[in-house]
């Protein structure tokens, strides 16, 4: 490379106004986005990772679990689509933690952008990546041999409620990163999440646990969550009251977390 | 940018008593600073002076624990939004998405300036042609050589039009030619009337670009004035000695610290002394005479002015040089 020729000075114009949230919201996920569709370990790392998941529990774990009247494939599937994002989203806490110590969130927050963006945007992208895993997860699931107890239109339902906490979890898992000192340590933290999924009704029926284990299963989020999606599916709303009444609780907490943590990164 | 010009007498910078602390360290400590503007300023410092944290507190990313700092009139903490249409940021990291061709990069930032869809083409077509990155503007930055992504992260600080240009460690981690490469569009972009404010340890690079320095440390203005009022500012010469024998080195460093009084430095090669010499000329002569009647064999032998260097370890080191005594005090460059 030359010297760099500069003898021509330019006049960069300035902008007239400041960017609308609606515009830097835009920007800010189009980038997350393109930073995804463009890494192709990360499609594919994610779509192995939750095939894999669903083989082990369903091939191998599952013919020692006894899940009561209905067979465990069908028990595992709806629960299992409903939880995925717990599983994928330590990669937005790791995503998150990078842009903070890589300087990008420094640049965009140098930028005369509205603060709340940088959480909209972030989120956008992120449940639209959520919703991806989501559909191949359930994909999975009928490859693997489960089938829908009721309508169509139930199952559109149950998918939707999947939706919901996807955008719920990719908050709590932004608020994450937002917290870890490093990529590395967003990591780790992601791994809380597993605890949640585990001690649940998500893969194994809840009554099977210990007594002493019995009552965080039963207090915390993830088993309502999961137990609406399967209600919905057959048609009834037992559980979704509450599952709706925790994500609206998680995110009144997280939005505002991750809203003012990105000021102060 | 000749919109860019300022009310006569609104500094680029005031910065009175400006305190941040975080928990128990205090990374700046009173600073005060006036810049006026029109002209690069280089802070310089050594690692944890404060310099990084000065610059996260002009573009609004820190906010002061006490004191006052206007940025082109605007108060960081009163009216930050008016700082951040002011400013561009360029820091330590590359701050460019790797996935993104450098074109997309600049149209982003552009869009995040506050540019419409076709006026961040422009801008980022402008920027793009300003750093001559027309070759690789449409391939994905994360296949640029460190010099390119540099030069990228400089232009995507510039596609809002900035009035103050923030370079935080500009050629941190470079290779010789990407420095070269940066040193020459910082020099395009002051030319054509960006007013640049940049840290750097490298005191050769303050050398190369600014006009104006303030040497920072422990998070106070310890001296400040041109690069050439900061090295007439120590007031004194330098004798410098290439010994034809490296074993004789010895012998030359010590008379040269009988003669002046103070410790001479060696450089990376070995054979090469040189000391502060307060008496000038006259130092110059005992030396050459001394090192004569011991028999130390002399390649080259001479009095200059300082370097930037030895001003700065003057001022920043253990020598017990008080900014007082060379006539540079806090505050102004007048």
């Amino acid at each position: 490379m030359t010297a760099t020729q500069l003898d021509v000075p330019h006049v960069l114009s300035r902008p007239s106004g400041t960017p609308s949230v609606a515009s830097a919201s835009g920007q800010v996920a189009l980038r997350a986005l393109r930073k995804y569709v463009r890494t192709p370990s990360l499609i594919v790392m994610g779509i192995v990772q939750s095939a894999l998941f669903l083989f082990c529990f369903r091939y191998v774990f599952g013919g020692a679990i006894h899940a009561g009247a209905t067979s465990y494939v069908d028990f595992l599937v709806p629960s299992y689509v409903a939880s995925i994002v717990l599983f994928t989203g330590g990669g937005i806490a790791v995503a998150v933690a990078e842009d903070k110590v890589q300087g990008f969130t420094d640049r965009l927050l140098s930028l005369p952008v509205p603060r709340y963006s940088l959480v909209f945007g972030r989120t956008l992208a992120d449940s639209t990546t959520n919703v991806w895993s989501i559909a191949t997860t359930a994909a999975f699931g009928f490859l693997f041999g489960f089938r829908l107890p009721g309508t169509w239109e139930q199952g559109l339902t149950a998918l939707g409620l999947c939706v919901v906490y996807a955008v719920v979890f990719t908050v709590v898992f932004i608020v994450m990163g937002l917290f870890a000192p490093n990529a590395q340590a967003a990591q780790g933290m992601s791994l809380i999440a597993f605890i949640f999924a585990f001690i649940s009704s998500a893969y194994v029926p809840a009554t099977s646990m210990p007594g002493w284990l019995q009552p965080f299963s039963k207090y915390q989020p993830i088993t309502p969550m999961v137990d609406a999606v399967r209600s919905l599916l057959s048609g009834s709303t037992s559980d979704v009251g509450l599952a709706l009444a925790w994500s609206g609780l998680l995110l009144v907490i997280c939005t505002p977390i991750a809203v003012l943590r990105y000021r102060r990164v | 940018m000749s919109a860019a010009t300022l009310p006569a007498g609104v500094p680029l910078l005031e910065a009175r008593g400006l305190t941040v602390r975080f928990g128990k360290v205090t990374a700046l400590d009173g600073l005060e600073l006036t810049a006026p503007p029109g002209q690069v300023l280089a802070i310089l410092g050594p690692n944890g002076a404060g310099k990084t944290t000065f610059v996260r507190t002009i573009a609004t990313l820190v906010r002061p624990t006490a004191g006052e700092l206007l940025v082109r009139g605007h108060d960081v903490g009163r009216d930050a939004a008016g700082v951040r249409r002011d400013i561009g940021l360029a820091g330590q990291f590359a701050a460019v998405e790797p996935t993104m061709t450098g074109r997309e990069n600049l149209e982003m930032t552009a869009r995040l300036f506050g540019h419409g869809r076709s006026a961040a083409r422009r801008a980022a077509a402008a920027v793009i042609e300003q750093l001559s990155l027309e070759e690789v503007a449409d391939r994905r930055s994360g296949t640029y050589s460190g010099g390119q992504r540099r030069r990228l992260d400089l232009g995507a600080s510039l596609v809002g039009g900035p009035r103050l240009l923030l370079l935080d460690e500009p050629t941190t981690g470079l290779d010789p030619v990407s420095r070269r490469e940066v040193w020459d569009a910082v020099r395009g972009l002051a030319a054509a009337g960006t007013d640049i404010l940049l840290t750097t340890h490298y005191l050769d690079e303050a050398d190369e670009l600014a006009d104006q320095a303030v040497v920072i440390d422990h998070g106070r203005a310890i001296a400040s004035g041109t690069v050439s009022e900061l090295k007439a500012g120590i007031g004194r010469d330098v004798i410098e000695v290439a010994v034809a024998d490296a074993a004789r080195v010895g012998a030359a460093g010590q008379i040269l610290y009988r003669v002046t009084g103070s410790s001479p430095r060696l450089d990376a090669g070995g054979r090469r002394l040189s000391a502060i010499a307060p008496a000038g000329p006259a130092a110059l002569a005992a030396v050459i005479g001394c090192l004569e009647d011991a028999g130390v064999g002399v390649d080259e032998i001479g009095l200059r002015r300082p370097t930037l260097d030895e001003v700065f370890l003057t001022l920043t080191g253990d020598e017990a040089t008080t900014p007082a005594e060379i006539g540079l005090v806090n505050g102004s460059p007048q």
